[in-house]
């Protein structure tokens, strides 16, 4: 076996090996459901229940993508401004990072006031939870473009939107990718505030109102579909990166590609 | 000795600096980069500019790029001032600063993306033309095979060649040169004044070289022009007499040997004498 094969069967095994422990250590202290249910139990919770939980999974993540599109779309054009203009810079920063510190959560009632409770809240505040840190990476990643770079193309005549879009942009993307990863789990995030406190939908009402019934194994359950499409996203943009920005990490594949 | 024997102004003429200053900052911190410069050079020329470090080499590259402004004087190029005639300038550094996301044939097509007329036709030609005249000067300084390779893949010689590349591939009329082979090992940098004295025989660009290699100068100029420092200043303009093609043998004749001492004790006696304590 190739050290490259084991290493990936050693972290599988110890991966299952966490919820094998976590079962065992449940039947060994004999924890009650209604505090943490045994990985079996989720398990068999999701499958009884999956058919009623499906479209709640649908919304959530729908709600999430949509969210995360428009953050994206709002952070980069952030980002830009900020990264390519020093004046940009010292307004928009101090104002960003202030908000970035307020909880979302107390930003929902917000929304719901001015949107009505549903989707729209959920999507807003998905969004402006994953801004922050798309915008602080393409900002950085753009000012800290080489001088000599830019001397170069500056001798070309080349015009501040060439040169954005021939070295700023594409030097940045590896500081892109790398935020999308924390922005898309940040987006789950701020879906599932908002679906908690303002919607009749998605995973996160779902597990408000199981707590409320103390139908803990649901909660989990819950909690267990959260994780799935946080990690299935974070591998979908973990994917996008590599085959994008493989020139910052030197592959040889991208290389021969 | 000096030899300040100012060209005239003729229709030749391709770049000129009229009595240029440059300062830095204002008030007591104010720096005088460069002061009172005047300098011609014809079209075709090839010229060196040697001296001390800090005195403004650098600086008269960008003032005739136009990336920078005289603080007084004027800069002109191609007869107007600078920058009221577009020219097409090719410029390369000791960093050879490629973009590590394009392969080495992007790099050098690089230009052609950006300067008119080529941007207009560069989606039709990019992968007829265009990639057929990168290849052929990439084969010009030998690294013929290299085009799909990515620059982290290419040792420093090799970047430095691709950099003279993309600084050539648009025909430019001026090439400005910031001491290209700094940073190279001597063979490779006598390997590559070969490379670099074939290219401009044949395109005959003007070119502006900056450097601290006062062989290279010899080798390379058709003029040595030697500054000085605080303020900046050109102190020495001399003709390179040497018939081309050049060679490095050439380099150990007793008339180059003596030339490149005249030089240097030209730039040492300027150094500023260190105060006893």
């Amino acid at each position: 076996m190739s050290p490259q094969a084991r290493r990936k069967v050693w972290s599988a095994v110890l991966i299952v090996g966490f919820f094998v422990l976590w079962e065992a250590l449940c039947w060994l202290f004999n924890v009650s459901d209604i505090i943490v249910p045994k990985p079996s139990q989720i398990i068999v919770t999701l499958w009884q229940r999956g058919p009623a939980l499906w479209p709640h999974t649908l919304q959530t993540l729908y709600t999430t993508l949509v969210g995360f599109g428009f953050g994206i779309f709002i952070g980069i054009a952030l980002g830009v401004l900020i990264g390519s203009s020093r004046l940009a810079y010292d307004v928009a920063y101090p104002l960003l990072v202030g908000f970035a510190s307020i909880p979302k959560v107390a930003v929902v009632p917000i929304f719901v006031l001015w949107f009505g409770s549903g989707t729209v809240p959920a999507v807003l505040t998905a969004m402006i939870m994953c801004i922050f840190p798309i915008v602080v990476n393409v900002a950085t990643g753009l000012a800290t473009t080489e001088p000599e770079l830019e001397d170069v193309m500056r001798a070309l005549r080349a015009t501040k939107l060439d040169i954005l879009w021939n070295v700023g942009l594409p030097r940045t993307m590896p500081f892109f990718f790398a935020s999308l990863k924390v922005a898309v789990t940040l987006a789950f995030v701020g879906t599932v505030i908002s679906e908690t406190v303002a919607s009749n939908r998605g995973i996160g009402n779902v597990m408000m109102i199981a707590s409320s019934n103390f139908d803990v194994p649901l909660v989990f359950a819950g909690l267990i579909i959260l994780a799935i499409l946080g990690v299935a996203l974070y591998a979908v943009f973990s994917l996008i990166e590599s085959r994008i920005t493989g020139w910052a990490h030197r592959k040889d594949e991208f290389a021969m590609g | 000795m000096t030899t300040m024997t100012e060209l005239p102004r003729t229709e030749d003429t391709f770049i000129e600096l009229e009595n240029v200053t440059l300062t830095y900052g204002r008030g007591d911190k104010q720096v005088t980069a460069l002061g009172l410069t005047n300098l011609r050079v014809n079209q075709g020329d090839f010229v060196a500019l040697v001296g001390p470090s800090g005195c403004g080499k650098s600086t008269i590259l960008k003032l005739v790029t136009g990336l920078i402004k005289a603080s007084e004087g004027y800069v002109y190029v191609a007869g107007r001032e600078v920058g009221a005639t577009p020219i097409r300038v090719g410029m390369a550094f000791q960093n050879p600063t490629m973009l590590p996301w394009l392969t080495v044939r992007d790099n050098v097509m690089m230009p052609l993306k950006i300067v008119p007329p080529f941007r207009q036709e560069y989606g039709a030609k990019k992968k007829t033309e265009f990639r057929d005249r990168a290849d052929s000067l990439l084969k010009e300084v030998g690294l013929a095979n290299f085009g799909d390779k990515h620059p982290w893949q290419l040792s420093g010689g090799m970047l430095q060649r691709a950099s003279l590349c993309r600084a050539l591939i648009h025909e430019p009329q001026l090439l400005l040169l910031d001491e290209p082979f700094g940073a190279l090992d001597q063979f490779t940098r006598e390997e590559l004044w070969a490379v670099m004295q074939e290219l401009w025989m044949k395109l005959k660009p003007t070119v502006l070289l900056v450097t601290h290699d006062l062989k290279e100068a010899g080798y390379l100029a058709t003029r040595i022009c030697v500054m000085r420092t605080r303020p900046g200043q050109i102190v020495d303009d001399a003709a390179v007499p040497f018939p081309r093609p050049r060679t490095i043998d050439m380099s150990y004749t007793q008339t180059f040997v003596s030339m490149t001492q005249r030089l240097r004790e030209l730039i040492v006696s300027q150094r500023p004498v260190k105060e006893t304590v």
